[in-house]
C-alpha cells in the first residue's frame, strides 16, 4: 500500500493514469507520517510538509521485518528486494 | 572551435538525459554513470575547443558555462538528492508498526491492522513524496 499527503482524488487519478490496483492511502494532515518520523518539513508545493521516501515489510501480526529508509531521494527500494523480504515471511 | 560548439551541446544533452531517460534504469539512476560519461566526453570536446581556437572568447564562454552545467550536476546527485530528514525514530526492523486510519482513494477509512489482518501474509508499506 501507499501513503502520501495526496487528496483521495489526487491518488485516484495517479492510479487510474498509471494502472495501480492496490491500496493508496491519504495522509493530508500528515499523521501517519510523523508517526513514522517520516515528515519532511516545507518540502511539497507551497511549502507543505511531505513524506520522505520509505519502504516498509510488515507481517500479519503488525511487525516491521523489513525496511528501506534511502539517504537519497534518487535512490528507492527496488522489487526484487521487497520480493526477497517478502519470501522470507511466514 | 566547431568542438567547443559540439562538447556544449554534448553537455546540454546530458544534463537532459537524466530526468528524461537514464533516471528511469536502477542501473544507470542510483550512481549516475552513464550521464557522467557524457558530461567527460563533453568537458574533453570544450577543453580541446578553447585550445584550437586560441584567443577567441566564446569558446571559453561555451567552456565555462558546459563545465558549470557539469558541476551543477555533480552537487545535485551529492548534495541535492540527500537532503533528507534524518528519522532516527523511525519503525526499526523487529518493532512494532505504528497504526493509523486513514481514508483510501474510495474515501473510505482504512487501519492498517485490517490491512494486516486480511493480507495473506503481511503488507508492503510504501511512504512517498505525493505531487505526481
Amino acid at each position: 500500500m501507499a501513503i502520501s499527503v495526496d487528496e483521495p482524488q489526487v491518488s485516484a487519478d495517479l492510479c487510474r493514469k498509471a494502472h495501480y490496483t492496490f491500496t493508496f492511502l491519504s495522509d493530508p494532515n500528515t499523521e501517519a507520517i510523523r508517526r513514522y518520523d517520516l515528515l519532511h518539513k516545507d518540502a511539497g508545493e507551497h511549502g507543505h510538509d511531505i513524506a520522505r521516501p520509505a519502504e516498509f515489510l510488515i507481517d500479519k501480526s503488525g511487525v516491521v521485518r523489513w525496511e528501506k529508509i534511502t539517504e537519497d531521494l534518487r535512490v528507492r527500494a527496488r522489487p526484487e528486494e521487497m520480493l526477497a523480504a517478502a519470501k522470507s515471511l511466514p | 572551435m566547431r568542438r567547443a560548439l559540439i562538447g556544449f551541446g554534448l553537455a546540454i544533452v546530458a544534463f537532459v538525459s537524466y530526468p528524461l531517460f537514464f533516471a528511469r534504469f536502477p542501473v544507470t539512476r542510483d550512481i549516475p554513470w552513464a550521464t557522467f560519461l557524457l558530461f567527460v566526453v563533453a568537458t574533453t570536446l570544450l577543453v580541446s575547443g578553447v585550445r584550437q581556437a586560441k584567443k577567441k572568447l566564446w569558446p571559453v564562454v561555451l567552456a565555462t558555462l558546459g563545465i558549470a552545467i557539469f558541476a551543477f550536476s555533480i552537487i545535485g546527485v551529492t548534495v541535492l538528492t540527500r537532503m533528507l530528514p534524518a528519522s532516527h525514530n523511525a519503525p526499526k526492523v523487529g518493532d512494532r508498526a505504528p497504526e493509523f486510519a486513514l481514508r483510501d482513494t474510495a474515501g473510505q477509512v482504512v487501519t492498517l491492522s485490517s490491512l494486516t489482518a486480511s493480507a495473506p501474509r503481511g503488507v508492503v508499506l510504501i511512504f512517498y513524496r505525493g505531487y505526481w
